[in-house]
Formats: C-alpha cells, structure tokens, sequence
C-alpha cells in the first residue's frame, strides 16, 4: 500500500485523516453461513461505482454446509481493486475481515506481515477457538504482534444495534455480514444511502430484514466513524477506463450470455445439454434463465445423455453447447468421437477443476487440456480454445460458435474454476458491432451427398431433417467419401482419417495470428493459456518496469494454435511455460515446433501469484543466480 | 405435427421407405419381418418422409435407419433415446423413432431409457429382445434366462433377467405394449398403435436370433402353443386365451392372479383396460410369464398426458409471455449496470 496523506475530512463530520492508496486487497473471511459472499459481491459492486478497476474471487469450501466454526466451513471473498489496471483479484491481501477463529486460521498464512486484521472478537469463545485448532485465543496471546489488529465485538455490537425490532437471535446473528461491510464503506469511504437501496431490493420479500440489515450496516459504518480505533480512511482514486457501460461478471455467465448472443448472431435456438457439475453449472443455470430467447436447456441424467441430446438438437439445426466439468468431460469422450465422426456442430465447455476423479471440485486447475486435444479413441481432431479472462468468456463462446458451425466441426472450450467464478468489470459491447454468424442449411437436393465438402473449410453440408428429398443416413461407421455409406474400405478410412485432420488444421488461416505482450524478442518469453493470463501479464509489466527484457504470449486457441506461435517463440532466448498443471502445452509446443522451453507447475488449487512467476523469471533471467551460488556456496 | 392428415399428404406406398442399402442381417434373422412390418405401416400413417427419423444404437437391431428411406442416425451403443431426445426438444415437429435391443435399450442405455420414458418424451421406442447380444456374437444380456450358456457365460448365466415390460411401466412410460416378429398383422396393430400415441411408446419386440439364440421364444410363439401361451390384449375386453378361448385371468382375494377354465360365461374374469392411470394393474399384466401364465401381447398401457417437448413449448410461451421476447440489448444490459464516461 502506497499512502499519500491527505487531510479531507470525512463527511460524517469527525476529522480523520484521508490516505490515498492506489491498490488494496481485501479479503472476507468467515462461516459459511456467515454470508462472506454476499458481504463481498455488495462491497465489489460500490467499488466499482467508485470507478475503481477491480477483479474478485470467491474461495468456498466444497462442502455446502460444514459444522460451523470448523476449519472446513470456512468461506471467503477477495476483492482486488485500484487506481490502475487490474489483473488478477490479488497475490495477498491487505485487509483481512475474519468472522470467527477458523477463518482466521485459514487466512493468515496469506496475510503479510503488517496487514490489518479486522476480527469479530464476539465469536472468538472457547469452543470456536478449540474448533480452529487453537489452543489459546490468537486475538490475546501475542502471536499476531506483527500485524495491526481491530479487534471489535461485531456479534454483540448487532445484538445491540438490533434490540426491540422483534427478531429472533437467528436472524440477528444473519445481519453481522452487513456491519462488517458498513465499516468497509466507512474505512474506505463509500456513500451509504447507494448500499441502503441495495439491501432494500435484496430484501425486497422480506422488509423487516431488510431494515435490519440496514441498521446492521449503519452500525458498522458509524461504529468506524465514532470508535476512533482506526488512525486513517482510506480512499482509491478512479482508475483510467475505457468509456463505455459496464457491468459486473463472473466467466461462468459470460460464458452463458456468450452463447446466447452467438445462438442470436446465428439466428439459431441454443440447445445446451448438461448435467449439473461444479464448477460448471452455473452456466447451466444462467442459461435456463432464457425460454423467451430461444434458448433450450434440458438437464440429462448424465453427462453422456447430456451431450448424446446436445448432438441431437446441433443434427435437428440448433447451436448445440454441453456443459461440464472434467469427471463429466471423461464421460462424454466417445460421443464426441460420434459428433466428430458425424461432423455435425458441437460446443463442449469444460470448466476444469483439480482431478483426477472428483480430486478438487472447488478449485482450479488446468489439466484437461491433453484430454482435450487428445483424449478419445481413433485419430479424432477437435478444435480447442480457452478463454483468458472472465470478459474473454463472452467472446470466446462467440469464436467457438463461429468455429463449430462453418466448419461443422467440435470446438472445446476450456474454462476452469478461476475463471468460473472470478469476476471482473466487464465493458458490454454495442450490439450492432457484433458480427453475425452466417449459417447455411442445405436445400437442395440436386446432387446433394452427405459428405460433399465445401472446398475452402472442407466442411459437409448441414442437412437438418424436415427437408424434403434429402432423407439420409448417418452414424459413428466409417463412411464413403462423399456418398456417405458405411464403408469399411481401407484406402477410403485412411482418406477420411486425413480430411477430418486437415479439416481441423485449416482453421489456422481463420484464427487470428497471437500477439505478444511487450517487445516481439528478448531474453525471456513466458507462454500461458487460460485463466493465468492475468497473473502473467502482471508479472511481466513488473519486471518490464524494472529494465528485464521479458514478454508474455498468451494463447486463446490451443489446437489448432495461431501460425506465428514457432516463429514467436524463435525470437526469445528462453521460452518458459507457466500452467497449472505438469506441463501439458509445454509437451504440445515442445513437440509441435522442438523448441526447448521450461515449464514452471502449480497443481494446488489455487492460481499462479504474480510473484510467483516474478520469481521464477528472474531465477531464469539469472537475476536469482547470485543469491543462489552463495547459498550453494555456503552448504558446500 | 405428426399427426398429419393423410389426405393432403402424397401417397407413399411401401416401396417409398425401403433405402437403397443391401440388409445385411443373417439370412433368417427376425429382425427382417420387423422391417417389413415398419415399411408397411410407415405408408399409412401419412406423414411425409421427411418428417421421419429413426435413430438407433449399436447392435444387429440397431443397423435398422439404414435399411429405411427416412433421415437416420445410427448412434452409438445405448445412447440413441439421449440423442432422440435432443432432436425432438429442438424439432417437435418430426416423429421419431429409437430403434434399440435388450443389450442396446436396457444394458449400456438403461439409464437413458428409464429418464426417457418417465420424462415422457414424444418418442417411439422400439426394443428388438432377442435375449442375445447378437453384434458381439452370442453374450449374455440383461433379459438373457437366468443360468443360460452363452458365450461368456459357459457354465451359465448367474443374472437374473430383467422384464422389459416391467421396467417401462416402473419408469411410468404412458404407453407400453409387446408383439413378435413372426405375427406380422398383430406387429403392425401395434406399431400403428405406437405411431397414434403422444408420447413416449415403448414396444418389446420379441426377435429370434436364429445364430445366436435360435428359438427363444418358440415355447411362446410357435404356430401350435401361440394361442394357449399368449395373451392378445383388447381393451374392454376380458382377458380370455386358449385354442378355445376357455381359460381366463381372474384376481384371488389376495390380489394375486389365477387362471381359471370358463364355458362361456366371462364374469368375474379381469377386463383389459389399457387406459387406467395408475400402473398396478398394467404392471401385473406384465409379470404374467410362461409357464405358469400367458405371455401379454398387445397394447398394455395407453394413457394421456402431457409430454416433455408440449410442456418445454408451453413454459417457453408462458415465459415469453410475461418478459416479451428477448432481444440482445436486454440480454447484455441485464443486472446492475453503470456507466464509465
Ligand atoms: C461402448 C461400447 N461397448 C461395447 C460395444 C460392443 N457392442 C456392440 S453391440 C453390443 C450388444 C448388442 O446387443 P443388443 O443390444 O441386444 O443388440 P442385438 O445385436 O442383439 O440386436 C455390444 C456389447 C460397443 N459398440 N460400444
Ligand atoms: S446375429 Fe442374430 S440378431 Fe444379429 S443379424 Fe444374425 S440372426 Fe439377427
Ligand atoms: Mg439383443
């Protein structure tokens, strides 16, 4: 945090001095039923009115209702916002508000030192204090010494606030999430009555507990205005944004409205087959949200169902998407080799989590991606792509609508948990600017085949039954070129075995060529695709800033990839690949264009920190070399 | 609409549904008459070629949309009632046909079956039941008799089988009925019976293999027992079999059925009523097994109610209704906005 002091006074009329920072990150921590995302997504909305540019994720526990007070229960919000351009929701943060002792206990280990504690002393007692694992209470022991902590008693400080509005304990205890936001608003001097209208239409069914959520905020804003507990306010001056209007978004529902306002540039119904899934699902449920667009969801009894109908609405003429996570994705693999046998349109969205099997539902990770490429029986190209950001999400569900339906071919778009459910200020495009999809069914029946090949995409023709005179067959057997009758003939499987190869190959010319972040050459090129696009770009600006001659190449579409990727790679010293996971685009550009790159893994759950891959470079870059010779020296 | 008026449409004749693909079903197979039977019935219902899909999974059985001169999609194993489902949700315009067998429909596709029958989608299905995986050459299948030697199971199948009939009427299908390959004017009752349901229409098709399981259901359907081992199901009949028509199917207190020999007199007997709502009657009909009883043939159950794809209609009208037909200005600017200038 960089402060420059200033002396504003606080409209509540009590001088306190104002400091200006240009980045903070705040982090809520508490019970899952503690309502620490709700507490979170009100503060991001305010902040962004602020004008500050913002990014957020949500960390909660895979279990949906854990024994409260224990460790596993404990959810939390990150917030990362400022007066510059933001990347990623933040490495650590510097505010952290915890609810009860396990969501400190959790969170500290990622709280630097100096960082303010912000805790609700009310439910550190005895028993909540055990259930964290702790054998004295934290707040009085001295072991936070290094850090600036606000101890405040948030749970009787609501019980008071709330007394006579003729609630039940239940319901009073439900209103702390909101104090805490009010001396949010307060420390970093938000205006109050935006949020009383907010809570008011949230609560809308319910006013009594709308009004007491209200006081609840209140009582935490003015307890920050009176108690003199913090030396300072805070405030984060207005970053520099494109004009435009905007609104909040996580990638799971740009990922849905993409695929909407790709069925609508189409002029084609939107079937999306899915079976429910974390993290996926929420597409599922944005897009059943849609009847009146066109828009079909039908949730199957599997995920084999769920592509299996998807592949059936894209044969009747619809734009057909199925939705998952990689468990479902293992399921769905030989029906994707009867789509791409069948050569009909799909759009398979992986929303990848940490595996194999169930492995880590609620976390990110970056490890289908040669399930993807590769991971079905016989040579079965399919398209791949994967979104960088969670904005990216709407316009890459548009790319692989566009893809899927003029080269009827499979597209799998690979999002993960990050991009998911992080959430970033997104600038909605004009509608007029957005291309149309142009689809053609065939109607004609003169000299119509089923395998007839338009000779620029090699795409066959999209014949939907109900057109007259055009009755044929299809299926997952092998067909004559052309004619499309089974066929098991062996030059004529090898020949098919090849087109659908180049099919795929060919939409190189149609993607547009990567771009380089930073200089075209230099001494280091780190390479990332999906979700750590932010992190990378961050450290790269960073090191840039300090005189390295680094730059990023970030790739959206995986297979095939842009044409100048070798040529890229070629012009850098070293070429390191940071992904999450063992280093599966390392092995693919490795193999594809013999380029000796490094990979730098993380298969925690978690994303890249931007230090993480500051790191990293400089150990590459040999600015660590120093520092690690002594060391070495010294152990010998 | 499926149900199309046969008047304005062409006159198709038989030879209009045969494709130009050789059969390449074992001289003998069963799965022959079936055909023949679908190609007869497809002429009288007047609906257009185009209008028809078959779509079917792997297996013998399952080759079937090639031999028909309809759209066809020949999937993948068990999956053909999903992928039916999703060409229906998107066309509900087009009458659909699953072509499946007991290996196919109720093995590696049970799943989708029993979601597809109970969801009540406007499909038919037709499960050809030869008791054989026959594409494989001779496994066991989930209808295959309990201890029978098969291929993969030489000392005998330790399975106990599954009732086709029983597993459509557990999943509350709105029409179950059965028939057999060899009786070609009892077929095509029913498959034009199947064709007139909206619905989802699940058929057992008994089939002889005559490679792998030759004879099966000879024991039911030979020419010389047929009549004294089937039950021909009529509605608002009673349920009377035998050469003479003197045995009939009555309750015992207990609820359990029982035959017994009538002269003429049919009071007290059990009255088909294919129509009831609740399934405990049509699902004792279907528990009726050789040798103790006859075997139902027939329509079993036939009943009303709304399907999957009328319902999906509906609510996407009603929604439209009340929001007004979406527009991507409105699909962008949803939520909390604000504006950067
Ligand atoms: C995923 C998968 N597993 C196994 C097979 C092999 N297979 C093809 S057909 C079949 C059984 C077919 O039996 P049934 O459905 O009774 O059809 P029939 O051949 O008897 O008509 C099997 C196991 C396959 N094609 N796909
Ligand atoms: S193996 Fe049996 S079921 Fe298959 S075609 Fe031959 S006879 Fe018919
Ligand atoms: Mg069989």
């Amino acid at each position: 945090m960089s402060d420059i002091e200033s002396t504003q006074s606080a409209p509540g009329g009590r001088q306190r001095p104002m400091s200006e920072l240009e980045t903070v990150v705040v982090r809520f921590a508490g019970d899952s039923g503690d309502g620490m995302q709700l507490t979170g997504t009100e503060f991001t909305k305010s902040i962004a009115l602020e004008g500050s540019d913002l990014a957020t994720f949500p960390d909660y526990p895979a279990e949906i209702r854990a024994p409260a007070g224990t460790l596993a229960g404990v959810s939390a919000y990150q917030v990362h916002f400022s007066s510059q351009e933001v990347f990623t929701p933040g490495d650590q943060p510097d505010v952290l508000v915890v609810m009860n002792p396990a969501a400190l206990r959790i969170n500290l280990p990622d709280l630097p030192r100096g960082g303010i504690i912000i805790a609700n002393v009310g439910s550190f007692t005895q028993p909540n204090i055990e259930k964290a694992g702790y054998t004295s209470n934290p707040l009085e022991n001295g072991s936070l010494s290094s850090y600036q902590v606000f101890a405040i008693d948030i749970t009787k400080q609501v019980a008071l606030a709330l007394e006579g509005m003729g609630l039940t304990a239940k319901e009073v205890g439900r209103c702390k999430n909101f104090y805490a936001l009010g001396l949010m608003f307060w420390l970093y001097n938000h205006p109050m009555e935006r949020e009383e209208k907010s809570i008011r239409a949230k609560f809308q069914k319910n006013p009594k507990l709308a009004e007491a959520n209200i006081t609840a905020f209140r009582a935490g804003y003015y307890y920050g205005e009176t108690a003199e507990l913090f030396p300072t306010r805070y405030v984060v001056p207005p970053a520099v944004i494109a004009p435009g209007t905007y609104r909040h978004i996580t990638g799971n529902e740009a990922t849905a409205i993409g695929f909407i306002t790709a069925a609508q540039l189409a002029s084609l119904p939107l079937f999306c087959g899915s079976y429910p899934i974390t993290p996926a699902s929420d597409i599922l449920h944005t897009l059943a949200m849609y009847p009146h667009y066109d828009v079909i969801t039908f949730q199957a009894e599997d995920e084999i169902a769920a592509v299996a109908a998807t592949i059936g609405a894209a044969y009747a003429g619809a734009l057909g998407v199925t939705t998952t996570s990689g468990p479902g994705m293992a399921l769905k693999s030989e029906a994707i080799g009867l789509a791409v046998m069948t050569e009909l349109p799909l759009v398979i969205v992986n929303v990848q989590r940490g595996g194999p099997s169930t492995g880590l539902p609620t976390k990110t990770e970056q490890a289908d991606l040669f399930q993807a490429v590769f991971g079905r029986n016989g040579e079965c190209p399919v398209v791949v792509i994967a979104p960088a950001t969670p904005g990216d999400c709407f316009w890459m569900a548009i790319e692989a609508a566009r893809i899927a339906v003029r080269h009827m071919c499979t597209v799998i778009y690979l999002s993960d948990g990050y991009l998911a459910n992080g959430a970033e200020p997104w600038r909605l495009p004009e509608v007029a600017s957005l291309q149309k999809i142009p689809v053609t069914f065939r109607t004609d029946p003169q000299g119509f085949y089923p395998y007839l090949r338009e000779p620029m995409t090699l795409a066959r023709p999209w014949v939907v039954p109900g057109t007259p005179g055009m009755e044929h067959r299809i299926g997952g057997l092998e067909k004559e070129d052309v004619i499309g009758n089974v066929s098991y003939e062996a030059n004529n499987h090898e020949k098919m075995v090849r087109i659908r190869a180049e099919k795929i190959a060919r939409i190189v010319h149609e993607i547009p060529e990567a771009t380089v972040y930073g200089d075209p050459s230099g001494d280091l090129l780190i390479v990332g695709w999906g979700s750590t696009y932010g992190a990378i770009t961050q450290a790269v600006k960073s090191l840039r800033r300090r005189g390295y001659r680094v730059s990023a190449l970030h790739l959206r579409h995986l297979n095939p990839m842009p044409a100048n990727v070798g040529q890229i790679m070629a012009s850098f010293r070293q070429v390191l690949v940071a992904e999450m996971n063992l280093g599966q685009l390392l092995m693919m550009l490795r193999a594809q264009f013999l380029v000796d790159a490094v990979g730098f893994h993380k298969i925690q759950g978690r994303p890249f920190k931007i230090s993480e891959i500051v790191t990293k470079a400089e150990e590459l870059l040999g600015a660590r070399e120093q520092a690690e010779l002594c060391t070495h020296a010294e152990a010998v | 609409m499926t149900q199309c008026n046969p008047e304005q449409a062409p006159k198709l004749t038989r030879k209009d549904f045969i494709s130009d693909q050789d059969v390449r079903w074992c001289p003998g197979c069963g799965d022959y008459a079936i055909l023949a039977g679908i190609q007869r019935v497809m002429p009288e219902l007047g609906i257009p070629r185009e209008k028809i899909v078959f779509v079917s999974g792997i297996g013998c059985s399952s080759r079937f949309p090639y031999y028909m001169n309809t759209y066809g999609f020949h999937s993948i194993h068990g999956r053909a009632p999903a992928i039916a489902t999703g060409i229906k949700l998107t066309r509900p315009d087009l009458m659909i046909w699953v072509i499946t067998g007991d290996g196919d429909g109720l093995s590696i596709g049970g799943n989708h079956l029993i979601h597809t029958m109970r969801r009540n989608v406007d499909l038919k299905i037709l499960l050809f039941n030869n008791r054989i995986y026959g594409l494989t050459k001779g496994q066991t299948s989930p209808t295959s008799k309990h201890g029978m030697k098969t291929k993969s199971t030489p000392f005998g199948a330790l399975d106990r089988p599954f009732n086709p009939l029983s597993v459509a009427i557990g999943s509350a299908a709105t029409f179950v009925a059965r028939s057999i390959d060899i009786d070609s004017p009892h077929l095509q009752y029913v498959l034009r019976r199947a064709a007139d349901h909206k619905g989802t229409a699940f058929v057992e098709l008994y089939q002889n293999c005559n490679v792998f399981n030759d004879g099966t259901w000879e024991s039911v359907t030979d020419k010389d027992v047929r009549s004294d081992r089937l039950l021909v199901l009529e509605h608002g009949k009673p349920l009377v079999f035998g050469k003479e028509r003197k045995k009939g199917i009555r309750m015992r207190p207990d609820m359990s059925p029982e035959i017994v020999e009538i002269d003429g007199n049919t009071s007290g007997l059990l009255v088909h009523d294919e129509r009831r709502h609740d399934e405990g009657y049509h699902f004792m009909l279907s528990r009726l097994a050789s040798p103790e009883f006859p075997e139902p043939i027939g329509v079993l159950r036939a009943v009303r109610e709304p399907t999957y794809d009328e319902l999906m209609t509906e609510q996407g009208r009603t929604v439209s209704q009340q929001q007004g037909k979406g527009n991507l200005e409105k699909l962008l600017h949803a939520g909390e906005t604000w504006v950067v200038s």
